[in-house]
């Protein structure tokens, strides 16, 4: 077995255990956050201010009793929490967490798989994440559930295409879907989002909302829904829905790093004179700082603006942010093609 | 061991449209053709062939079929209601279809491509791709685009309220 192989499963397995852990501590995180904003302490009786408050919430799950509703479609039940976990774990898998690292010998990219589609790969995955939320509505054979799952479906389908097309507008600044080359056109703090502010505004909108986080939690909105399509789910199959949507969080979090906060890049990367390996970890290092910020403010979004109602919610989809990325795309796809001109005009001027 | 994979790929490919055909559960019927298109979209990637493999997962898998399961989990069919069709109707089915497919085995069997042993192109990269559909297909690409323009103005004509019906507030 060549060593890049070993290499390659080993960051797998780290990458893996990481988005796991991360998935974990964030529930920590929303309850702490949670806890700030409303001005009070929080989990702190598990461990020293309370950091084996996950563990406890896991080891709880694992022991309640785990139920399936009667007149459900047993296995399909069964499969969704899977299904939902399974299209989550997944998108990690092209996410570049770093440069690039030479050992014994061997230079590589701290990254699973660098494809030519990148950023397709994800909306594809986004795009198939939706069925485990309905196939588990559908299944528990309840009213509600069944609303939750429908709510899901078109708030998700709805809020992909403007989120496709804000993520066109910085594929057209860069000319490539490949993340690599979206992180490494960001070098020298060249961010997109200084150049496409609007995409970006547009981007954690649509992110809301495909991780069914408040304000556009609709598929669970437990005032008119009870719990939505998880309402018949108990013991760990609620737990890995409510994991999903945690590691669904930590993976747009980390995908706005990508695609507008430059991803491992940090400022004067190049010029602190160190070698690239220890740049390296830094820039890894920086990137986990950005995803946590942005966890962080996912977070705070929620504990801050009421739900939104779920006719404004489609309205705001359609009406507001599609023809508002397209503009986005037309302004962008213009500035592209006369820059050049316009810049030659301008110099003529002066 | 490519080979052996459009093996395993094709064999679960009409494995699940068989089982989509034969699912008395409409629902379970559309998550066999989500099954479907994902193993169709494994043989564009065994082809190199990665924008239409995670094109076809974004829009068929993705897009089509969740509308698919959203209409048919909103109708809720169930035994009682599902519409039963005279014997008449399933003889004609039948007769179509198998006609349909006498057609097709009398194309495919004078064609002697070989799919298993086809050359490994990089035409299906993005990049490829893109060059050849705005260089050399861009009148067939433009038309089709104003093709599916079209269709979705008469969706919306179609699905627009006539003068004189009321309002209704859709949850």
């Amino acid at each position: 077995m060549s060593i890049l192989l070993i290499i390659k499963i080993v960051i797998i397995l780290i990458i893996f255990i990481i988005t796991l852990v991360a998935a974990m501590y964030s529930t920590y995180m929303e309850r702490k956050v949670a806890a700030g904003i409303q001005d009070r302490i929080g989990p702190d009786r598990a461990g020293p201010w309370g950091i084996f408050q996950p563990l406890a919430d896991g080891g709880k799950m694992f022991f309640k009793e785990d139920f399936i509703p009667g007149k459900s479609e047993k296995w399909l039940f069964i499969l969704a929490p899977g299904l939902a976990m399974f299209t989550a774990c997944m998108t990690g898998a092209i996410i570049p967490w770093g440069g690039t690292l030479t050992l014994f010998g061997e230079t590589f990219n701290l990254q699973i798989a660098n494809i030519d589609i990148g950023i397709l790969y994800i909306m594809g995955f986004v795009s198939i994440g939706v069925y485990g939320i309905m196939i588990g509505g559908w299944a528990s054979n309840n009213k509600y559930s069944l609303y939750g799952a429908v709510r899901a479906s078109s708030q998700m389908i709805s809020y992909e295409l403007a989120m496709g097309l804000a993520i066109l507008a910085v594929v057209m600044t860069t000319g490539s879907l490949n993340l690599g080359d979206i992180v490494e056109a960001q070098k020298g703090g060249q961010w997109n989002v200084f150049y496409q502010p609007l995409a970006f505004l547009l981007f954690i909108v649509c992110a809301f909302a495909e991780c069914n986080r408040a304000p556009f939690d609709m598929a669970e909105c437990e005032s008119e829904l009870i719990g939505g399509y998880h309402t018949e789910y108990s013991s760990m199959k609620l737990g890995f829905f409510l994991f999903a949507e945690y590691i669904n969080m930590f993976i747009s979090s980390a995908v706005i790093s990508v695609l507008f906060f430059g991803g491992y890049n940090f400022p004067f990367m190049h010029d602190l004179g160190l070698s690239a390996n220890a740049i390296t970890f830094i820039g890894v290092a920086v990137f986990f700082a950005k995803i946590l910020f942005f966890i962080f403010f996912f977070m705070w979004v929620r504990w801050t603006l009421p739900r939104f109602r779920y006719d404004q919610l489609m309205q705001l989809g359609w009406k507001a942010l599609i023809p508002l990325a397209i503009i986005n795309l037309m302004v962008t796809g213009g500035w592209l093609m006369f820059k050049d001109d316009l810049w030659a005009m301008i110099s003529k001027m002066f | 061991m490519l080979g052996y994979l459009f093996y395993i790929l094709s064999g679960l490919t009409i494995l699940t449209a068989i089982l989509m055909i034969a699912a008395r559960n409409p629902v379970h019927s559309v998550l066999y053709l989500i099954a479907t298109f994902f193993m169709v979209s494994g043989q564009y990637l065994l082809m190199n062939a990665q924008f239409l493999f995670v094109v076809n997962i974004i829009v068929y898998a993705g897009a089509i079929m969740v509308l698919f399961l959203f209409v048919l989990m909103l109708l809720n069919l169930n035994k009682e209601t599902e519409p039963q069709k005279s014997m008449k109707t399933k003889l004609a089915g039948v007769i179509a279809g198998g006609l349909l497919l006498i057609t097709l085995l009398g194309a495919l069997i004078k064609s002697n491509t070989n799919s298993e042993n086809l050359p490994i192109t990089d035409i299906g990269l993005v990049k490829n791709l893109g060059r050849v559909l705005f260089t050399d297909f861009v009148v067939p690409f433009e038309i089709s685009s104003i093709l599916f323009l079209s269709a979705m103005v008469g969706a919306i004509l179609v699905g627009k309220r006539h003068n004189g019906e009321t309002e209704v507030i859709s949850e």
